[in-house]
């Protein structure tokens, strides 16, 4: 069975469809690209995935159970993961904090408030950092960091709470070249333990890490398949070709 | 660009030595000492006045609280402040009730209580509320409870409940001077440290998501609008037991406590001292008070203007507050995990 299943998803702003009737289907442990044009809808059908927004018509089915109209927190208790385009660290909180923070949502209350998980989360925080290479900053506040650096400190906020499903929109945007090597390296070990959906615009990096890919174009699937399928598509080449 | 060495955590102790002593518990120890001598050099028309400032600083907890940690703009804070003075009061009134050990509890539960409803209203809607819709909303029930104290017979109209009986603890009564300014210090101290914990617990870092990118941390899996209600509550309670020492204090309440200034006049107090530091709203409630007492002795006529410009001041070259001026923003906003090897953390 699928571990994510979006299908019939449509989006429609006002006068404008970002989306019409697309579908995304996730397997366990799978790596799957989302790509496509500038304004195909990638970014729209990730955040109707995550909850960010609700789908005009579809229907979003994640381990088995219908999150469509569920909240962005019922999503994420359910193994959800989102990494934003726009970089959202809190950035007068420290690293650590950051970390932290995002291991710590699902304590209850009275957990929080007597700090009783402090102690047990602090090695998986700090394993996190060590992974992420951003242990030596741990108590700087994450405002301090470079853009690059930045971007890795949120994939470690979203991949700290041990997701199934980890929604990655446009990790490498302003990286340079050297960071976007790095990336890559640190997203691999990620493979035992989630499945990835990541929107991303550098077709070399999403082809490296990538075992699918959807193509988007206008709202709608244009393609859907491995990598080497998607790259001897003509549907797909014409696509990029007319928009180049 | 970092990488990861095996030195890495060595890095990270050396780092932490060389940072500065918390300069926090400093300032924190230095207003209690001040606090606690204080009515050994005050006249006692004074410690009258100093007591009343006790209970405001109390109040300015509370706002502090919902707007300094968890962003939720609240102009009307004064309802629970208010409310729970005309409940003592009533008590004190109608059923001869006046045992501290019963109104204050009372005053903290209908505090506590009026905050759950009009916190449940406003934030636990479907969507997440938005800052404007919260301040108006909160702004309007201050209105509406003023007009309804003002209009109604049973609680005084425009002219409130006076002569309320002293507050007692078995045959001892707590009149002004000296007895009440430590009761109310005492119990200052307790709320503050009570606030301390909590804004430095792991509670205290949600409270910090919360107030930094509320959308970000419901991804976590937070339920924001839910922690917002907690802790909206809860300083309603503290507002709650600010407002029924208050009515105690002063021997008298009236409608004024309900209302807009009342709930404008505890936003100043923390966007002075500033937010987001409990001490903060300490010390703007202590120096707006003391400036305000000075300057309507020495300038009867224009102490308001001058009042006034003094905050435009502030707010506008200091927006982190007065506190700014001596706490670094690492230290107003704290630290609630602890690297290894940093021996000052959390905060």
């Amino acid at each position: 069975m699928a571990l994510l299943e979006a299908s019939g998803i449509s989006k429609i702003f006002g006068r404008l469809t970002a989306l019409n009737g697309a579908e995304l289907v996730v397997a366990e442990h799978e790596f799957h690209g989302l790509i496509g044009p500038n304004g195909s809808g990638k970014s729209t059908l990730m955040k109707c995935i995550a909850g960010a927004e609700v789908p005009t018509a579809g229907k979003v089915m994640f381990a088995g159970r219908d999150i469509t109209s569920a909240p962005p927190s019922e999503r994420a208790r359910a193994g959800m993961s989102l990494k934003f385009q726009i970089t959202s660290v809190l950035p007068a909180l420290t690293l650590y904090d950051n970390v932290l923070l995002a291991l710590q949502a699902q304590t209850s209350l009275p957990s929080l408030l007597f700090s009783r998980t402090r102690g047990v989360l602090h090695d998986r925080v700090m394993a996190m950092l060590e992974q992420f290479r951003l242990v030596d900053r741990a108590s700087d506040a994450a405002s301090a960091l470079s853009h690059g650096q930045q971007q890795w400190l949120e994939i470690a906020m979203a991949l700290a709470p041990e997701p199934r499903l980890l929604l990655l929109d446009e990790p490498t945007g302003g990286m340079s070249l050297e960071e976007r090597r790095v990336t890559g390296e640190l997203l691999q070990p990620i493979k035992q333990r989630c499945s990835l959906v990541i929107v991303e615009h550098d077709l070399d990096f999403i082809r490296d890490i990538c075992d699918r890919l959807t193509v988007l174009d206008q709202g709608s699937v244009l393609d859907c398949g491995t990598v080497r399928h998607i790259q001897a598509s003509p549907r797909v080449q014409e696509v990029y070709l007319r928009r180049a | 660009m970092t990488e990861t060495t095996p030195t890495a955590l060595r890095l990270a102790d050396r780092k932490s030595r060389t940072r500065r002593w918390p300069l926090l518990p400093v300032m924190e120890l230095a207003v209690l000492a001040i606090g606690a001598l204080l009515p050994l050099v005050l006249q006692d028309y004074l410690t009258v006045y100093a007591t009343r400032v006790l209970i405001l600083c109390l109040f300015a907890l509370s706002f502090d609280l919902v707007w300094g940690y968890a962003g939720i703009m609240s102009f009307g804070q004064a309802v629970f402040f208010g409310s729970a003075g005309y409940g003592v009061a009533l008590l004190a009134r109608d059923l001869g009730l006046t045992s501290m050990l019963i109104v204050l509890p009372a005053g903290l539960l209908i505090g506590f209580t009026f905050a759950l409803l009009l916190g449940g209203f406003l934030l636990l809607g479907r969507h997440p509320s938005s800052v404007i819709f919260v301040s108006l909303g909160t702004l309007t029930g201050s209105y509406a409870f003023d007009r309804l104290a003002r209009g109604w017979y049973y609680l005084g109209g425009q002219n409130g409940i006076p002569s309320i009986p002293a507050m007692s603890i078995g045959s001892y009564e707590w009149d002004e001077g000296p007895g009440f300014y430590y009761l109310a210090l005492g119990i200052l101290l307790v709320v503050y440290i009570i606030c301390r914990f909590l804004v430095r617990s792991q509670f205290g870092l949600a409270l910090a998501g919360l107030r930094e990118n509320e959308q970000r941390i419901a991804f976590f899996g937070y339920r924001a609008q839910r922690l917002k209600a907690i802790i909206f509550s809860f300083a309603g309670a503290i507002a709650g037991l600010a407002g029924s020492l208050y009515a105690f204090h002063e021997g008298f309440v009236w409608p004024n406590m309900l209302g807009v200034v009342m709930s404008t006049q505890v936003v100043l107090y923390v966007l002075f001292g500033g937010p987001g530091t409990l001490i903060g709203a300490v010390i703007g409630t202590v120096v707006i008070e003391a400036v305000s007492f000075w300057l309507s002795n020495s300038y009867q006529d224009i102490w308001p203007i001058i009042l006034g410009v003094l905050l435009l001041l502030v707010i506008l070259f200091r927006p982190a507050g007065l506190v700014s001026l001596v706490l670094s923003e690492r230290e107003r906003v704290g630290e609630f995990g602890r690297p290894p090897g940093d021996r000052h953390g959390p905060a």
